[in-house]
């Protein structure tokens, strides 16, 4: 038990110093000034808003990413104290002393300061050598671009660092995979390749591309393991966990390394698979716990998960009665909520006798779905079979195929719908609230309530839970919001039609209640006055975790934003050979300013390094097919990891966006340019080592090698003004670093 | 898998088994089981007889092939209207026999066949196809509507070869065709003008070959193999020719090829020579002929439609030039502009159409209220512009006065002919690309104010030049605001009529969207100079005319708050389409997949990839398999990965289009799943024969088999009786009805027959 007193207690440290230079020279590079300029930079004020509304603790709904990324840049807010009262709403705005820029900036700007050790490491882990190493770092270091990204409110530079730090890890697992299997750090570097996964998809979608990715190369690695006869199916699991000493597993113990390959196979799965999506669950759940209160965006989501937060609906809502009841006075709500949330809704006005293109309507009152809260949103549901409109005591609940009419609360006239064409949506049928013009058409009032998320056929119709379909009982008609905006006659409301030709389900037939309540008067007069007064509260009714998470990553999945077109947006075929650039900021008085633009020298050879690769990847491919064999077999083991995982980075992280129609910008090429940045010394190492026959040859590629390396250098001085924006140059000089026509720098007219 | 295997070390003895249960032994088995098979098949006589087994063989292939005719032809010309979207591919098969030149989102193959069947069949082209439901009366459709099924008909006989070819097994190949047989939606699909049963066909022939020249890998450059490569070749162009979802099929062939070549590169035995010439063999035959033959269907295309007709529009005004009866035909008009001509503007960008203006207002809350603005595809008068200096008013074509040419950074008031307003923007945002300003026109009679008028600047040219009439392309700057006139080529909604938005982009980058020509020119002081100049050359056609297809499908975008169907409605057979009638009274048709057939398909993809990812980890982990078992494992890997591929690649890459879907997609899919279905249920009903045959006797394990695929075989005839009504028709009253033929049979909630 007290073994461990034993022996002395040692402590031993390796500090190797190339990455502790690395890594203060990143942070010198990255934390250098970090609070200038002193005003909102670029898509600070995109993400600055967010940071507010986690400051505020107030719910919001972004599409663009799940939250962690806002959470990391939150939490840098938090920590400064900011107390989320700024106004973010336009680029150059001059932060207020409340805004504490430093500690707001200090997350990315960490995070891109240890990409740099990261990437010698990386290099290291793929097993070649400190020079490669330190060529990948110093690469990293020096790149305009990346300095920009990171030293703003940015998510680029956290989400690239996850990158990393999954690959990173992933390779020390993999390389302990020979010698230690099961040992704690096997362990460690395991389950924090599934952590780091996760963060990169929690920070931008774009990040499941690397999990795929380092998915992949697991799942090959994973497929050798099973193809090696020297592991045991499962009879060794006794040898390793559980430690029971039959005959059997005694035969393996001499050598305890020889785990079963269920064991392996069961270790990643739970480490690559179980654990970034319970991460990722988590994410969200901290997410919701924070944004707890009520806010702009409530509108889009559904009545119960508005329930479910403080303010807003919820207080309306809070005790209503639960089962809707003959007699009840409801609102109705169209789930679908496309083009905007709205409420089924009927006024005075009625159809107009004739259209602007001449086809006839019914001339009945108008129902519409209209989208702000207002008296005639009230229904009262009634029993076709009795008169009264009070709930009878005790209430009669409605249930799934209960055939129910809605009375409109205000004109006390009746739901209908009848083989007349809809104003807008002609193969549809009209629905109007029922008028009697005494043409001989008569009344058909009748629908039948189906909800659509029952658990039995005879469920009782719920407020805010319940989702609800109406079918007409004479022409089995669907009520549905059409989605088109009726013309001045209509108020520019929302058309609503009974669907004839319904193809199967679609949320725009679905409604739900959300305000509810048992009406007591029979008179029309005290009931109009009813409809007029507050509901009454009480109870808050909450929603289970799961039914929040799925609802709300839906809507981010479908949330759609009108593709906005911007100056500074590009195509990803521009990326590659720096095209473009983005002006962050310009100061307001002198002509100092911050552009994200990428040291040339490192672009143009570092996609020389990729193309290089892959016609010696191919020409060695074939070679070794003819069974001529260039390379030993371990360098080409490395050589094709180094590639799956860097070149296949880039492939992952960059064609994607050719698939893409949102507004793309320069900065989604940064991911995959790390991955090049770290291919390009591996590729270089590999021309010195193999290619370079004799010692002359190989001198003379150190030294271009060397040269190559001081004119990104000198790139990097002479871009540096633009990277950190903090001296004012003259026009002639912003003229001067106009490299390329297409390059957009801000020259001020004098 | 016993532990003892995989406990065992790697030595010597367990090489030895290995090779032992190679491939040779995997093929002589298979041979072994086909020839037993052969013995037992029930539809056979017993005896060995090489040539009567030949016979039977072909006695079999026979009756399935009369049995699909059958089938496809039986009541062939109910309903005598249209049916669903034989309103276009009829209507555009009339076109090629009036000439008459039209769009189309789809390469012209398909509809090109359609119209010489009817040209053949005798139909004059004269019938309208204006809407489903219409009568054809007195006029031929027999013609078209036979040769659709004709094609649709050999989808069965070449899926039975092909599986034959793949499982060497008939009973799979029987399976097969009766699934595909017995499916109403692909009966359904086959029988009406339509481009699916042709474009299934050649995606069909094309597998059939592919299948048929890798069995005669061990005899290349054989007149066999050359005969089955060139088929493959001409296939793939029919298929791509038809429709671009022939893409797919390309791609399993390319797959396919390219692990082939692997194969062969790593055979030692073959010099670089011998290698040098398969590579050439087979760009020759499947890159470089079907191109040449999609090629030569669009040559014929463009040589048959000679005539100007309802596609004019989506195209440049050069490519008009061609068709005569368009007003650009051999036509002549001045060469420069000049100020008081009237011009129509087009711009650019392909399929945008031209500047248009019309009488409605731009609706309150949008923008300024101010009349609209937009491109129109069509000709139209509304398209006609007058050039104004936009400094006076007076009339400039007032012979009084000298022509005076537009030059180059002129600045020019452009006034709408119909309406006399002026061209015009401002600093409101534009109706859908809210970052852009409106468009709108304004002023009476001509007189506005500053923000009507624009710098008129040619693309890459110096001050001071004139402007060509249909080859400058210029663009129009906004004087006051500073940003250049485009089109979105955003649809606006019914207040706009569906035409395109125009808008004035602050963003100076090049695009075509701002880039316009002035195409119709008029101007009785100026002499004409004729167009022939304008001519385009075959290759630009081409080009042309695929931009604009592909912009077309891209167009095709669903609508919020409409019902559409989504590929994964598809395999679970979620929902048909009608065909033709709604009503009880109505002549009913209802494409939808016969649910037995479809729901088996289900089944066996889910059991395949379970049994495939068993075998295929029981080879790597180095268990030896009994010889039986090896064999069907290779059946199953190979043959039944090969249709699994055609499934996957067939169906997957729907989930990424934009465009708006249709169920009928689908059936190329169905085609690949049933032959994976007969693959898997043959070699499944196998397997457990052998575990029987191990333990009990071998008759019972015999009876199993054949058991167990004639029953099969017998239910999915059972439920095309229960369903034929989908395809052949019926009228009625309504399924819910209890005296209706398909009372009792309606599934799903979702199928509304």
């Amino acid at each position: 038990m007290l073994g461990f007193l034993k022996q002395p207690l040692v402590v031993r440290a390796d500090i190797n110093l190339n990455v502790v230079a690395l890594t203060g020279m990143g942070l010198l590079s990255r934390l250098w000034g970090l609070t200038y300029p002193r005003a909102v930079v670029f898509d600070e004020v995109y993400y600055g808003q967010y940071i507010s509304l986690y400051m505020k603790r107030v719910f919001f709904l972004d599409g663009s990413g799940p939250p962690l990324g806002h959470m990391l840049l939150a939490l840098g807010g938090y920590l400064g104290g900011f107390d989320g009262n700024f106004l973010w709403n336009r680029i150059g705005a001059e932060y207020s002393s409340n805004v504490p820029v430093w500690s707001l900036r200090l997350l990315p700007a960490l995070a891109g300061a240890f990409s740099v050790p990261m990437a010698y490491q990386i290099v290291l882990e793929l097993r070649f050598s400190h020079c490669a190493a330190m060529g990948a770092a110093l690469l990293m270091l020096i790149e305009n671009a990346l300095i920009t990204q990171s030293r703003l409110i940015l998510l680029e530079a956290l989400l690239i660092f996850f990158n990393l730090l999954s690959v990173l890890c992933y390779l020390k697992f993999s390389n302990l995979q020979q010698h230690s299997p099961f040992s704690l750090s096997w362990w460690f570097w395991l389950v924090l390749t599934g952590v780091a996964c996760s963060c990169t998809v929690g920070i931008k979608y774009m990040g499941v591309f690397t999990y795929l990715l380092v998915l992949s190369v697991a799942a090959a690695h994973a497929w050798h393991l099973v193809g090696d006869q020297t592991l045991s199916n499962v009879s060794a699991l006794g040898t390793w966990g559980w430690g029971a000493p039959t005959g059997r597993s005694r035969q393996c113990f001499s050598a305890l390394s020889q785990a079963c390959v269920c064991c392996h196979l069961l270790a990643r799965a739970v480490a690559l698979l179980v654990i970034p999506a319970l991460m990722y669950l988590l994410f969200f759940y901290i997410h919701l716990i924070l944004l707890f209160r009520s806010g702009p965006h409530d509108q889009v989501m559904s009545s119960a998960f508005q329930a479910s937060l403080e303010g807003g609906l919820a207080r309306i809502t809070r005790g209503q009665p639960l089962e809707v009841a003959y007699g009840s006075q409801v609102t109705l709500k169209s789930v679908f909520g496309k083009p905007v949330p709205c409420w089924l809704h009927s006024h005075q006005s009625t159809y107009p006798m004739i259209y602007e293109n001449g086809r006839g309507s019914s001339h009945q009152q108008q129902v519409t779905c209209y989208p702000f809260k207002d008296v005639n949103n009230w229904w009262i549901v009634k029993d076709p079979g009795r008169h009264q409109l009070v709930v009878s005591n005790p209430p009669r609940p409605i249930r799934h195929g209960d055939t129910v009419q809605l009375v409109h609360g205000m004109t006390a006239r009746l739901l209908n719908t009848h083989d007349v064409a809809a104003p807008l949506s002609p193969h549809a049928q009209e629905v109007s609230c029922y008028v009697d013009h005494n043409i001989s058409m008569p009344a058909q009032n009748l629908w039948r309530l189906e909800i659509v998320n029952r658990d039995t056929d005879r469920d009782v119709w719920k407020t805010i839970m319940s989702e609800v379909r109406f079918v007409h009982v004479n022409t089995s008609a669907i009520l549905k919001l059409s989605g088109a905006h009726l013309p001045d006659w209509g108020f520019r409301q929302l058309e609503v039609v009974g669907e004839k030709l319904s193809r199967g389900f679609h949320e725009s037939t679905v409604w739900n209640v959300e305000e509810h309540r048992y009406g007591k008067s029979q008179e029309q007069r005290e009931r109009e006055l009813e409809l007029h007064s507050p509901i009454q509260v009480d109870v808050n009714r909450n929603l289970s975790f799961m039914a929040r998470f799925s609802e709300l990553q839906w809507r981010m999945l479908t949330l759609r934003t009108d593709d906005s077109e911007h100056k500074y947006s590009s195509t990803p075929l521009e990326w590659v050979t720096l095209d473009t650039n983005i002006a962050y900021w310009l100061h307001p008085k002198s002509s100092a300013q911050i552009h994200l633009l990428g040291n040339v020298v490192i672009w143009a050879s570092a996609s020389l390094a990729t193309v290089t690769y892959a016609l010696l990847f191919l020409w060695y491919l074939l070679r070794r097919r003819r069974n001529a064999c260039d390379l030993p077999e371990d360098d080409w083991l490395r050589w094709v990891l180094a590639g799956s995982l860097c070149c296949g980075g880039w492939a992952v992280n960059y064609l994607p966006f050719f698939l893409m129609e949102k507004t793309l910008f320069l900065y989604h090429y940064l991911p995959a340019l790390t991955f090049q940045i770290i291919l390009l010394p591996v590729v270089l190492q590999h021309v010195g080592d193999h290619l370079c026959r004799s010692q002359l040859q190989r001198s003379v590629f150190s030294a271009l090698v060397v040269a190559w390396y001081s004119s990104a250098c000198h790139v990097f001085s002479t871009l540096r003004p633009l990277t950190y924006g903090d001296t004012s140059l003259s026009p002639s000089e912003l003229r001067a670093l106009r490299w390329k026509d297409s390059w957009d720098i801000l020259i001020r007219k004098y | 898998m016993t532990p003892a295997v995989g406990r065992g070390p790697p030595g010597s003895e367990l090489r030895a088994r290995r090779g032992r249960c190679g491939t040779q032994a995997a093929r002589a088995v298979v041979a072994d089981v086909v020839a037993k098979d052969a013995a037992r098949s029930p539809k056979r006589p017993a005896q060995g007889s090489r040539r009567l087994e030949a016979a039977g063989g072909w006695a079999v292939l026979a009756l399935v092939t009369l049995l699909s005719f059958a089938t496809r032809f039986h009541r062939l010309d109910e309903p005598a209207h249209i049916c669903w979207d034989e309103t276009h591919f009829g209507k555009m098969g009339s076109y090629y026999i009036n000439r008459t030149f039209f769009f189309d989102v789809h390469p012209p193959l398909g509809k090109m066949l359609i119209g010489l069947a009817g040209y053949l069949s005798g139909y004059d082209g004269t019938f309208l196809f204006q809407k489903p439901g219409d009568k054809y009366e007195h006029h031929s459709y027999m013609g078209m509507r036979g040769f659709c099924a004709f094609l649709g008909s050999w989808l069965v006989p070449f899926a039975y070869l092909t599986v034959l070819e793949l499982s060497k097994s008939l009973p799979a190949a029987l399976l097969t065709a009766a699934l595909l047989t017995f499916d109403t939606g692909c009966l359904t699909l086959s029988q009406y003008i339509l481009l699916d049963p042709i474009l299934l066909f050649f995606i069909m022939a094309a597998v059939l070959s592919m299948v048929k020249y890798h069995s005669c890998a061990d005899r290349p450059f054989s007149a066999r193999w050359w005969c089955w490569l060139t088929l493959t070749g001409i296939s793939l162009a029919g298929a791509l020719g038809v429709k671009f979802v022939g893409l797919f099929v390309i791609l399993q062939v390319g797959l396919n090829t390219i692990s082939d070549l692997w194969r062969l590169f790593g055979d030692l035995s073959l010099s670089l020579v011998t290698l040098a010439k398969h590579l050439m063999a087979r760009i020759v035959c499947l890159i470089a002929l079907p191109l040449a033959l999609y090629t030569a269907t669009f040559a014929v295309h463009f040589m048959v439609l000679t005539q100007s007709g309802p596609g004019d529009g989506f195209f440049s005004s050069a490519f008009q030039a061609r068709l005569s009866g368009n007003n650009l035909h051999n036509a002549s008009v001045p060469e420069h502009l000049a100020y008081g001509s009237v011009i129509t503007v087009k711009n650019l960008r392909m399929a945008s159409g031209y500047l248009h203006s019309h009488r409605h207002l731009y609706p309150e809350g949008i923008g300024a209220h101010q009349q609209q603005v937009t491109t129109y595809l069509h000709k139209d008068y509304n398209n006609l512009w007058i050039v104004k200096k936009h400094n006076t008013n007076s009339d400039p074509l007032d012979p009084s006065f000298p022509v005076e040419f537009v030059r180059h950074g002129d600045i020019i008031r452009l006034e709408h002919k119909e309406t006399s307003r002026n061209l015009h923007s401002h600093y409101h945002e534009a109706p859908l690309t809210r970052k852009h300003y409106q468009v709108t026109g304004y002023g009476i009679n001509g007189t506005g104010d500053s923000n009507d008028f624009w710098r008129i600047e040619v693309v890459n040219r110096k001050f001071g030049n004139r402007i060509k009439v249909l080859r400058s392309q210029i663009r129009l700057i906004h004087q006051v605001t500073g940003c250049v006139l485009g089109s979105s080529g955003k649809v606006l909604p019914k207040w706009g009529w569906e035409q395109l938005e125009v808008t004035c982009t602050p963003y100076l980058k090049e695009t075509l969207n701002s880039v316009w020509n002035v195409e119709d020119h008029f101007n009785p002081k100026l002499p004409n100079i004729s167009l022939d100049v304008l001519k385009p050359s075959f290759p630009e056609i081409l080009l042309e005319s695929h931009m604009v297809m592909l912009r077309g499908n891209n167009g095709l975008k669903p609508k919020d708050n409409d019902f559409t169907s989504k590929p994964w409605h598809w395999p679970i057979n979620y929902q048909g389409l009608r065909f033709s009638g709604i009503n009880d009274t109505d002549f009913r048709v209802y494409l939808l997949g016969n649910p037995v057939v479809w729901w088996l398909n289900l089944v066996s993809i889910a059991v395949y990839l379970l049994l495939g990812s068993v075998l295929i980890l029981a080879v790597q982990r180095g268990v030896c398999l009994p010889a039986e078992v090896q064999g069907l494992s290779q059946v199953l890997l190979q043959g039944g990965g090969q249709a699994l591929l055609g499934w996957a690649l067939h169906y997957f890459p729907f989930f990424l289009m934009g465009r708006i879907l249709y169920f009928h997609h689908y059936f190329p899919a169905v085609l690949f799943s049933s032959m994976l279905t007969g693959i898997l249920w043959d070699s499944l009903l196998r397997l457990c024969a052998w575990r029987l045959a191990s333990c009990c006797s071998s008759s019972l394990a015999r009876s199993i088999h054949v058991g167990g695929i004639l029953s099969l075989l017998l239910g999915t005839a059972y439920s095309f009786y229960l369903f034929h009504p989908l395809a052949y028709g019926m009228v009625g009253p309504l399924a819910q009805n209890p005296l209706s033929p398909m009372a009792g049979l309606r599934w799903l909630e979702s199928w509304d027959f």
